[in-house]
């Protein structure tokens, strides 16, 4: 079982790795909305703290939103897809597995360049590590749950922004705790209850997800 | 047992539920006619003036209701979908796609009643109460829905999609609604308190129920009819539905 | 009868805007929806019997 989920995520890994593009433009999108911000409302550095814990969890959200049609995108069109599918090992897991990878190529280095970005809204030095915390608690739950999403619209027509319709409202819980915790950081609060309550949302999106991901990927492969 | 079992099952099949739903449909409509009327009877005219709100919170009498039957008909929807996905009939996924569209119009009548209610009350057409945003993701949910099944072509695989869908959403629903209580009383920003006063009236409450149950026939009637059209659209190329066309035709 | 008179009842209490504003919504989506849904009954109805229609002429100048 293992064996096959490392083998998975090598695999995925390696393809992602040859198409580095497609990463770094993800991570480009990422810098640049978030770099808008401050252009759309004004300098004003008091603000800014204020808006910075939800500027960058909704960018990380649509940077994610943007790498979910690729998640089962090419195996789809190259028909690889159909054979993990068919094969004898069980799809939860590898589907598990492609998560894994997904979260590898775009939540893993979003969380590592929050922090960056942070300092461009003057984020305190316990807002930066709350942050990246909540990142990476967090993110592992987006590409769960908008693994379902994508695998639901496979093959459609305007696949990239039916995704959002269908995946953005799910998103909302884990929105709320990841920069609620970087608010109750800035602000002197605890923190730990809204990363506790990621680590749950990310432990019931990881058990749950896998397997409505495999229905929903034997439904649109039929 | 068994004998019961297949009674059921006959049900399921669209040649016996098409006609079964032609004829149920007056009655819902009538039924949704009469307690409509009762319900506004009692709610325009026999109920008193709130000492608070004056005149204006009749608009209760059909936002609460709406509220519900918004909430209930996606219960309704993934219960289609669970038994569609479980049993594999054709009825229950024609059923979850008629219930979609009536369901977010009642979401979207909860939005809209609750903001011409609440610019008189609070002076202000939005808050971001836990509620109202809830209400809001609840349709963001539906829309969600019709469009993915809008966008697939084949309608096997638009309910077996759609039906995961609803299934996510219904399991989703309770944690967005935590998630944005408990965001809400961290903000505590315009500080309104939606909580109706404890003693509302046996009247007001007689006639919120009766409009409840108004809507809610309207919808069964609306949504039997749209699975009727979905009926006759998946089904033309069948035996009974030229039968039920060449009879119409003499 | 709780009100005085037919100009008092439309007039809310002051509030006949938004009372009437979310009356008057409800309503027109509530007729309307029906009539999407017969309409689009009445079309599909026609099209699937010209559609049969066609067909059994088909038919029927091939056996001829």
């Amino acid at each position: 079982m293992l064996d096959l989920l490392f083998a998975v995520i090598a695999r995925d890994l390696k393809l992602a790795l040859r198409r580095q593009a497609d990463l770094v433009s993800a991570l480009f999108f990422f810098i640049i909305v978030v770099s808008l911000f401050p252009l759309g409302v004004g300098p004003e550095m008091d603000m800014l703290r204020k808006m910075a814990p939800g500027v960058l969890w909704v960018a990380a959200l649509l940077a994610t939103m943007l790498t979910l049609p690729r998640l089962f995108g090419d195996d789809y069109r190259d028909g690889t897809l159909e054979q993990l599918v068919l094969a004898p090992q069980p799809l939860p897991v590898t589907v598990l597995g492609k998560m894994a990878a997904h979260w590898l190529t775009s939540g893993l280095p979003l969380t590592l360049l929050a922090p960056v970005l942070g300092l461009q809204f003057d984020l305190s030095a316990d807002g930066l590590l709350v942050l990246t915390l909540a990142l990476l608690v967090g993110t592992p739950s987006l590409s769960a749950i908008g693994a379902i999403g994508a695998a639901l619209t496979l093959g459609l027509r305007g696949g990239g922004v039916l995704v959002s319709l269908l995946v953005l409202p799910l998103y909302i819980p884990v929105l709320i705790f990841g920069a609620g915790a970087v608010d109750a950081a800035v602000s002197g609060l605890g923190f730990e209850a809204h990363l506790s309550l990621l680590g749950a949302l990310l432990a019931g999106s990881l058990f749950f997800a896998p397997w409505a991901t495999a229905a929903a990927l034997k439904i649109s492969l039929e | 047992m068994n004998n019961r079992l297949i009674n059921w099952f006959k049900f399921a099949s669209p040649a016996t539920f098409y006609p079964l739903a032609g004829k149920m449909i007056p009655w819902f409509v009538a039924l949704s006619v009469v307690f409509g009327a009762a319900g506004l009877y009692l709610g325009m005219f026999v109920a008193p003036t709130d000492f608070q709100q004056g005149e204006g919170y009749r608009i209760i009498f059909i936002h609460v209701p709406a509220s519900w039957m918004s909430m209930f008909i996606y219960l309704v929807m993934a219960f289609w979908a669970a038994l569609g996905l479980a049993f594999n009939t054709r009825l229950s996924g024609m059923m979850a796609t008629a219930l979609a569209p009536t369901g977010a119009l009642m979401a979207f009548l909860s939005l809209w009643t609750g903001a011409l209610w609440g610019k008189p009350m609070w002076g202000t057409w939005w808050v971001w109460d836990a509620r109202l945003t809830s209400e809001l993701i609840l349709l963001f949910l539906y829309i969600g829905f019709i469009a993915l099944q809008s966008a697939i072509d084949d309608p096997r695989r638009a309910d077996k999609a759609g039906a995961v869908l609803a299934l996510v959403g219904v399991v989703n629903i309770p944690i967005i609604y935590f998630s944005v209580k408990w965001w809400n009383t961290l903000h505590q920003g315009a500080s309104v308190s939606l909580t109706k006063s404890p003693s509302m009236a046996a009247t007001m409450l007689w006639a919120m129920l009766l409009v409840a149950l108004c809507f809610w026939m309207y919808s069964i009637a609306v949504a039997l009819g749209r699975a009727r059209n979905i009926m006759l659209e998946r089904e033309r190329h069948t035996e009974w539905v030229r039968q039920l066309l060449a009879g119409k035709e003499s | 009868m709780h009100w005085n008179s037919a100009s008092e009842f439309f007039a809310m209490g002051g509030y006949a805007f938004y009372v009437w504003g979310s009356f008057g919504v409800t309503a027109l989506i509530m007729a309307v929806e029906p009539i999407i849904v017969a309409r689009r009954r009445k079309n599909l109805l026609s099209r699937l019997k010209r559609q049969i229609t066609a067909e059994n002429l088909a038919q029927r100048s091939e056996e001829s």
